[in-house]
């Protein structure tokens, strides 16, 4: 089976567009008959990945390949970078301004959680410049 | 426990009507933090929030959760309500505080894990 490759734009600082992108991966997941546990792992990890994208980025791309055992997902923006990787993936962590903890985000739980539902979850970031999100879920 | 049933308990109106109107919901979570309730929820049905955004609702929708109940009074833009709609999520708002709304719905039945 060929893999389906789907890219979407994240915009940034639009908060009531945030999720959109994770929505529609889900919903094709769905149509594909991958297991629902599955698919919540892959929703959780992408949503959290979108919103940092727009929280922290400045907005992006997300680029999603599809495979029958497995979903590949990258998380390109062009945004601030992440100076600290190691910092920022400590629970609780986060530089995120109270606007934004006002809507609900900000707790420092973003890459934690992204960790937890991942199979594989790499970051390369350099500050000024952006921060690529690399996310695999295996489908069990 | 119906989803009438929460809507009689906590004195709340529905604002949109789910798919799931019918189907009996064991348990729920409690939470103003979004990145608390992707991480740890597993299978509950209901969410009660004080968060009044459309995050509220993705939310929901990525942890395949059937039904939000708005507290305090909080009354949704339009914005909010839609996307449940669309999203075949039955949207609630009740007067009661968040500990009020947790305690009356966990008294009636209502649990904490699936």
């Amino acid at each position: 089976m060929e893999n389906l490759h789907f890219e979407y734009e994240v915009a940034g600082n639009n908060f009531s567009q945030a999720g959109m992108a994770s929505d529609a991966v889900k919903s094709t997941l769905k149509k594909m008959g991958i297991a629902s546990e599955d698919i919540r792992r892959v929703a959780i990890a992408m949503y959290e990945g979108e919103i940092n994208m727009v929280i922290h980025g400045g907005g992006g791309v997300a680029v999603i390949d599809i495979f029958f055992d497995h979903i590949e997902i990258k998380l390109i923006d062009h945004g601030k970078g992440i100076e600290n990787i190691e910092l920022a993936m400590t629970p609780g962590y986060s530089t995120a301004e109270d606007e934004i903890r006002a809507l609900g985000f900000g707790a420092g739980m973003g890459l934690p959680n992204m960790k937890k539902y991942a199979d594989v979850l790499e970051i390369e970031s350099e500050v000024g410049v952006g921060t690529t999100v690399y996310i695999r879920v295996d489908f069990h | 426990m119906k989803v009438s049933e929460i809507v009689q308990l906590l004195d709340g109106v529905v604002l949109s009507e789910g798919d799931n109107m019918e189907k009996d919901l064991h348990s729920a979570c409690a939470s103003d933090m979004m990145s608390d309730v992707l991480a740890f929820v597993k299978d509950q049905a209901v969410l009660i929030t004080g968060l009044c955004n459309p995050q509220v609702v993705r939310t929901a929708e990525m942890m395949d959760m059937l039904c939000i109940v708005l507290v305090r009074g909080k009354k949704p833009d339009t914005t909010l309500v839609e996307l449940a709609r669309d999203r075949g999520i039955t949207l609630i708002a009740t007067p009661h505080r968040m500990f009020a709304a947790c305690g009356i719905l966990y008294q009636a039945g209502l649990k904490a894990e699936v």
